[in-house]
């Protein structure tokens, strides 16, 4: 499922690594495929799967308290490196609804939000009790830009406007773009 | 924007970025940004095509896109037969299914048979389609190499790339300019790659996030073109969008004479318009960070993200934090020490870096009439079939398996290791590519990122070394 006017409420799972980058969140191996369903198995597989493929107990989200959690909290600078959409494929089908940084790259931000998935910048206090306080209850309201934790966090976010306007009202930007053929020929007429 | 905003002086970026609105950005919408030139691989290409497949819509300008494979073929000559690879399960698939979308939607494709497939940021250079003033997209981070060229070139996800497909336009906001000055100039045996790792190490990984970075100065201006290639390439290593160089007399040099290149009177008007390509004086930069190029040593990484470097000669920093601590956990290095001289197993030399000719030509000057150490697996992967045949014509290759080395296809190879060629858990890779990742190389390997020159000389020494004296040896017995 993804963010759109109902309010993500959920606990959280911290994984309190910095500048986690995407060959952690899905390596490159599992990017041979021509799907984009099913990969949550494959999310931080290296971190969750010991080689012979035993879950790793260690790893947070093989632990129960990770059980039903949709908002995952991460470390400072989320997501840097690779363009490949398939890491947000892999969160959402993995059951996440929503990751919270203090920075996220460029390239995985947008792919998150295009798929669905929020992708939250958070200040240092906020971050820094979010990391502090691992399951604490959380609630992210798209349409007024709040996110709420425990008792202690009550914070608006910034969110591109047009990203958020499109997924509260289920508006598909590829449509928009294809709206605005009109204005492509003009431009392409105006370079010949 | 204020209307003196409007006539002021103006970045590069600005210019370009101007030049590509089809609708303005406001409050609410993001700029229909126009894109000149949009480059397809086979990895995140598939679904964006599924998209158009299932909405019946065409692909809006095959003209202005150009595909090739280069991430999941393989590149050991023991796996080609011919112009036929042996290629299992799904990578098979994978490549099959970019022909046939190029076919269906008459995309022009430097497919497995061509003598012009390679590395797609070797080849959009290579065929002169990456041009100045151009607007450059790809599935693909690294996207930034064409930025050398004074393009405005970034990597896009597959959702994107169905938008570019479908329309030929991004909606983009646009994105701050920070500016790179180095001044002074390399020391001899200190490369492009060496001046790319010290800026990711003074900005961090997450420095340039939302910025486009413009490299400036006397030390840029004396690059080759491959050089700021490489330069260009490890923009995204720092978050940044984007990396680009004005170009100069050594771009139109580069690029005269190119299949894709304007030929004869469109030449000729190009290059005029392409001389007005460059930041005005006093134009305002967001942000700005000074170099001195006459004081780097070639540069190697000790950890897990490019950012954790040092000169060779130099020690892994003393001072911790958890970030250094898992990092070194993962590397089975120590804090404090000299990161010269630690054991390597493999090395490679390829990717869309470090695997243009130049690259080549200066692995080869060290590897000359040297051996690689017992034990160590040197693996050479050129960034295209054409420096492939160009490195073959000067008798590199000869040089390269005199030493020891493996000589391969091209492609993405242990880059990415995404096509078979890997590296053993545990084991220790200097490596040209952009990536120290955990498992970049491979699930277990650790990664030590370095220029050409300092990865050959690791390959005769079979430890991290300094490239400088078996330089300095060259030139005196020449």
């Amino acid at each position: 499922m993804s963010a759109g006017r109902e309010i993500i409420r959920s606990r959280t799972v911290v994984l309190p690594v910095e500048n986690i980058d995407t060959d952690q969140i899905i390596p490159a191996r599992f990017l041979t495929t021509t799907e984009r369903a099913g990969l949550g198995r494959c999310l931080f597989h290296d971190w969750r799967f010991h080689a012979d493929g035993r879950p790793r107990s260690d790893f947070i989200l093989n632990q129960p308290a990770a059980d039903g959690c949709d908002v995952l909290v991460a470390g400072r600078n989320f997501a840097c490196g690779s363009s490949r959409e398939h890491a947000p494929w892999a969160l959402l089908d993995y059951g996440f609804r929503a990751v919270i940084s203090t920075e996220i790259a460029d390239i995985f931000r947008s792919n998150a939000l295009r798929n669905g998935l929020l992708a939250l910048e958070v200040t240092d206090e906020v971050h820094d009790w979010l990391i502090a306080h691992p399951g604490a209850p959380v609630s992210i309201d798209l349409e007024s830009c709040r996110l709420r934790a425990g008792d202690a966090v009550d914070t608006t976010f910034e969110i591109e406007s047009f990203a958020r306007y499109c997924l509260l009202n289920g508006v598909d930007p590829l449509g928009y773009l294809l709206s605005r053929l009109p204005d492509i020929e003009c431009y392409e007429a105006g370079r010949a | 924007m204020s209307e003196a905003r409007d006539i002021g002086p103006r970045t590069l970026l600005e210019k370009i970025w101007r030049r590509h609105v089809v609708v303005p950005e406001t409050a609410d919408t993001p700029a229909v940004l126009y894109v000149d030139l949009h480059l397809v691989h086979e990895v995140t290409s598939p679904q964006a095509f599924s998209v158009l497949r299932r909405r019946g819509l065409p692909v809006r300008r095959p003209d202005r896109t150009l595909a090739t494979v280069d991430h999941s073929i393989p590149t050991s000559p023991a796996r080609w037969q011919g112009d036929r690879p042996t290629m299992d399960g799904e990578a098979r698939v994978q490549v099959d299914t970019l022909g046939d979308n190029c076919a269906h939607f008459d995309i022009p494709l430097l497919g497995i048979g061509s003598r012009r497939r390679g590395i797609v940021h070797v080849i959009g250079p290579e065929q002169g389609a990456s041009q100045p003033g151009m607007t450059i997209v790809c599935g693909d981070s690294h996207t930034t190499t064409h930025g050398a060229f004074g393009a405005l070139a970034f990597g896009i996800g597959t959702t994107e790339v169905g938008h570019v497909l479908a329309t030929q336009c991004l909606l983009q906001r646009r994105p701050r300019a920070l500016a790179v000055n180095v001044s002074g100039s390399l020391a001899a045996g200190v490369t492009a790659k060496d001046l790319a790792l010290a800026v990711i190490g003074r900005l961090g990984v997450g420095g340039g996030t939302g910025h486009v970075i413009e490299y400036r100065g006397a030390a840029i201006r004396a690059l080759s073109m491959d050089e700021r290639m490489t330069l260009c390439n490890m923009s995204i290593e720092a978050g940044a969008r984007a990396g680009m160089v004005a170009p100069d007399d050594t771009t139109f040099e580069y690029l005269d004479g190119r299949p894709m290149s304007p030929k004869a009177a469109a030449w000729e008007r190009a290059v005029r318009d392409w001389r007005t390509l460059c930041s005005d004086p006093g134009a305002r930069f967001d942000r700005e960070i000074e170099i001195d190029a006459s004081t780097l040593e070639p540069q190697v990484t000790w950890g897990t993200d490019p950012g954790m470097v040092v000169a060779v000669g130099g020690r892994i920093p003393a001072d911790g934090g958890a970030r250094q601590r898992e990092a070194l956990s993962y590397m089975d290095l120590d804090a404090g020490q000299a990161i010269g001289g630690q054991p390597v197993d493999m090395v490679f030399i390829g990717s869309c870096t470090n695997a243009r000719l130049s690259d080549l030509r200066q692995a080869a000057s060290v590897l000359r009439g040297r051996k690689v150490a017992p034990g160590l697996r040197a693996v050479i992967v050129p960034g295209s079939q054409q420096v492939k045949a160009q490195a073959e014509a000067e008798g590199l290759h000869r040089v390269f398996l005199e030493a020891g080395a493996e000589w391969h296809e091209s492609g993405c190879s242990l880059c990415i290791a995404m096509n078979g060629d890997r590296a053993a858990p545990g084991q220790y890779v200097v490596s040209t590519s952009n990536r120290n990742f955990e498992g970049r190389q491979g699930p277990g390997a650790r990664t030590l990122l370095a220029s050409p020159l300092t990865a050959a000389a690791s390959a005769i020494a079979g430890a991290v070394a300094d490239p400088r004296p078996l330089l300095e040896r060259a030139r005196r017995i020449a």
